[in-house]
C-alpha cells in the first residue's frame, strides 16, 4: 500500500509540475532497486532481465523471482502484469505476461518493452490463496 | 619559460582557436554537452542503427532475385484496377517514397497520408495505425484496397502468370494454373468479386493467396533494402562525440545547435522520436486535429490493433514463415484501452523537413505548424492526448525547426 500511494503521490507531483513544461522529472527519493517488498509486506520480489541489459524499444523477458518474507520461494501462484510511465500518464507499450513457472520461486515474463527513456513502473499483481498483493518497481532508463 | 608557462599558453592558444571555430561554426567541444546529453546523441546517430535482423515472416526477405523482382512489381501499373497505379504512384523514388499530398492519391482519393520507407524494415509495427506487422503484410493492404490500387487476387495472380512466371517461379516455385478461374475475383469490398471469390474452392483460393501473399513478399525483399542515408546530423553527432574539428559538412549553425539541444531536452521531442530512427515505432495520440478532406471517423490504432490481429497475413498466420514464437510482439500487443484512441505512429524524422505535409492525413501543412501544434498542445478530438504545452518562445521553435532541418539526406535506393 504504501508503494501503491507512493507512485500516485508522485504521479500527483508530476501532474501539477507539468503545467510549466512538457513532463515533470520523476521524483528524487525513488526506490529502483531491483529487489522489492510487495504492498502487504507478504512477498519480497526481484527481477533480472534475460540475456542483454534493459534497451529501450527492444522487447525482452524477465526472470521475475518471488518469495515469502521469510525466503520460501513462491511458485503456484497468478501474476498479472501492469505498469507505464506515471508523468505521461500511458501504459507499457506491450501487454506482457508470465509464460513459464520456473520453478524455485522464478517466472518468465515474455513481452517486456519500454518504448522510450524516463521513469517507468512496473507493477506485478500476485494473485494467491492467501490472498492478492503487489510487487512494484521502479525503472529509470 | 617553464613547462607549466608554456601549456598555459597553449591552453590558451587552443582556448582562443576553440573560441573562434565555435564562433564560426568550426570545432568541436567535448564541454558542449554533458554526458547523458552524449549519450542520448549517440543513441540518435544512424550509427547507432542495428543491423537489420531477418524478418521469420519472410523466408526470401533476404533473396536478390525475390528483391530484384519486387523491385519490379513496386512500379508496375498493371497491379490495379485500372492499369494506373502502382505503388510507386504513392511512394515516389525521387521524393523519400513519398508524395507530397495530404491524403494519399490511388484509383480513388484515400483517407491517410503517403509514408516514407525508407528504414521501415525496422519497424515490427506498418501503416499509421500499425494495422499490419510486416513490410510483405503491409503491401498487401493497398493492393486490395478499392481506394489504392482496387485490383483482386485471380488479377494479380494472371499478371504474374502473364508478365512475371521465370521471375516468380525462380524464387517462390510452380505458380498454380489458374484456368477456369474468374478474371476478377478476391475477398474485396465489391462484391461481384467477392461473390466470385466465395465460389472458387477453398483449395485453389489458397492457392491464388499464396500467389498474393508471395508478391507482398517480394516486394517486401525490395523495400528492405531502402535505407536511411546519414545526414548532416549524423556527421555532427560523429564529431562531436569524437572531438574532431567540424567540415562544413557536419557543422551546425547555432540556432541548429539550440534547436538540438531543445529537441532533446526541454521540449521533450526525444521522448517519442527516440532511437536512430527518431522514432519509438509506438503509437500516441497527440492531440492532431482531425482533418476535414476526411468524412469518416478515424480511431488510429484502437482499429488498427485489431486488424492486425485478425490479419490474413500476420506473423502467424498460415501464408507467415515465421514460428509462433517468432511472434513476440504480435503476441505481446496491447489490445484494448482508451490510450489507444486516436494514437498513430510516431513518424521517423529522418528526411522530415522534405516532407510536408505532415500528420496521418497531411492536417499540417508545414514544419512550423507542426512545431506551433506541440507548443500548443490542443485537447484531441477524441480519447486523450499525451501532450503538455512546451510554452516555447518564436526564437526556441524556429531553431527546433533548423535542428530537423539537419535531417535530410536522400535514401539510399537499391540498384
Amino acid at each position: 500500500m504504501l508503494t501503491r500511494l507512493g507512485v500516485s503521490i508522485a504521479a500527483a507531483v508530476a501532474l501539477t509540475a507539468s503545467a510549466c513544461t512538457m513532463f515533470a522529472k520523476a521524483p528524487q527519493e525513488l526506490d529502483y532497486s531491483s529487489t522489492r517488498p510487495s504492498a502487504s509486506g507478504k512477498y519480497r520480489g526481484s527481477f533480472q532481465p534475460v540475456g542483454d541489459p534493459i534497451r529501450v524499444g527492444r522487447l525482452h523477458s524477465w526472470r521475475l523471482h518471488l518469495e515469502t518474507a521469510d525466503g520460501t520461494p513462491v511458485d503456484d501462484v497468478a501474476i498479472a502484469v501492469d505498469g507505464g510511465m506515471p508523468q505521461h500518464k500511458h501504459g507499457l507499450p506491450t501487454k506482457p505476461r508470465v509464460t513459464k513457472q520456473l520453478g524455485n520461486g522464478d517466472h518468465l515474463v515474455d513481452g517486456m518493452k519500454f518504448n522510450m527513456g524516463g521513469w517507468w513502473v512496473v507493477k506485478f499483481r500476485v494473485e494467491s490463496p492467501s490472498g492478492p498483493d503487489s510487487v512494484t518497481f521502479n525503472l529509470k532508463l | 619559460m617553464s613547462t607549466r608557462q608554456r601549456l598555459a599558453i597553449a591552453a590558451g592558444t587552443l582556448g582562443l582557436v576553440a573560441v573562434t571555430a565555435a564562433i564560426a561554426g568550426g570545432a568541436a567541444a567535448r564541454g558542449r554537452w554533458s554526458a547523458a546529453d552524449r549519450a542520448t546523441l549517440a543513441s540518435l546517430s544512424l550509427s547507432s542503427l542495428p543491423r537489420l535482423e531477418p524478418d521469420p515472416s519472410n523466408r526470401y526477405g533476404d533473396d536478390s532475385a525475390a528483391a530484384a523482382l519486387g523491385s519490379t512489381l513496386f512500379s508496375d501499373p498493371r497491379l490495379s484496377a485500372n492499369g494506373k497505379v502502382s505503388c510507386a504512384t504513392c511512394h515516389v523514388a525521387e521524393r523519400e517514397f513519398q508524395d507530397g499530398v495530404p491524403l494519399a492519391e490511388g484509383v480513388r482519393t484515400t483517407s491517410r497520408r503517403t509514408m516514407p520507407v525508407a528504414g521501415t524494415a525496422h519497424s515490427p509495427w506498418l501503416f499509421w495505425d500499425g494495422r499490419a506487422d510486416s513490410q510483405w503484410s503491409q503491401a498487401l493492404g493497398p493492393l486490395e484496397s478499392p481506394v489504392e490500387h482496387g485490383g483482386d487476387r485471380t488479377q494479380y495472380a494472371r499478371v504474374i502468370a502473364a508478365y512475371y512466371r521465370a521471375p516468380y517461379e525462380r524464387v517462390f516455385g510452380p505458380l498454380p494454373t489458374l484456368a477456369g478461374l474468374p478474371q476478377r475475383a478476391g475477398p474485396v469490398a465489391d462484391s461481384v468479386r467477392r461473390t466470385a471469390w466465395e465460389r472458387i474452392p477453398a483449395a485453389r483460393r489458397e492457392d491464388v493467396t499464396r500467389v498474393y501473399a508471395n508478391i507482398g513478399k517480394a516486394i517486401a525483399a525490395f523495400e528492405r533494402r531502402i535505407e536511411h542515408a546519414p545526414t548532416r546530423f549524423d556527421r555532427y553527432v560523429a564529431a562531436e562525440l569524437a572531438g574532431d574539428r567540424h567540415t562544413p559538412w557536419s557543422a551546425f549553425t547555432k540556432d541548429e545547435e539550440a534547436g538540438l539541444r531543445l529537441f532533446i531536452g526541454r521540449a521533450n521531442c526525444v521522448t517519442c522520436h527516440n532511437g536512430p530512427r527518431f522514432t519509438d515505432e509506438h503509437f500516441h495520440n497527440t492531440g492532431v486535429p482531425a482533418s476535414p478532406r476526411v468524412a469518416a471517423v478515424d480511431s488510429g490504432r484502437s482499429v488498427g490493433v485489431r486488424q492486425v490481429v485478425a490479419g490474413e497475413f500476420n506473423c502467424v498466420s498460415r501464408y507467415s514463415d515465421a514460428r509462433p514464437e517468432q511472434c513476440a510482439e504480435l503476441r505481446f500487443a496491447v489490445t484494448s484501452g482508451e490510450e489507444l484512441v486516436r494514437a498513430y505512429k510516431t513518424a521517423s524524422l529522418r528526411g522530415v523537413a522534405d516532407r510536408p505535409p505532415y500528420m496521418h492525413a497531411g492536417q499540417l501543412a508545414s514544419l512550423g505548424e507542426v512545431i506551433a501544434h506541440y507548443n500548443r498542445a490542443p485537447a484531441a478530438p477524441a480519447g486523450h492526448t499525451e501532450l503538455r504545452p512546451l510554452r516555447l518562445s518564436a526564437r526556441e521553435t524556429a531553431q527546433l525547426e533548423a535542428f530537423l532541418r539537419t535531417l535530410s539526406g536522400p535514401p539510399i535506393v537499391p540498384r
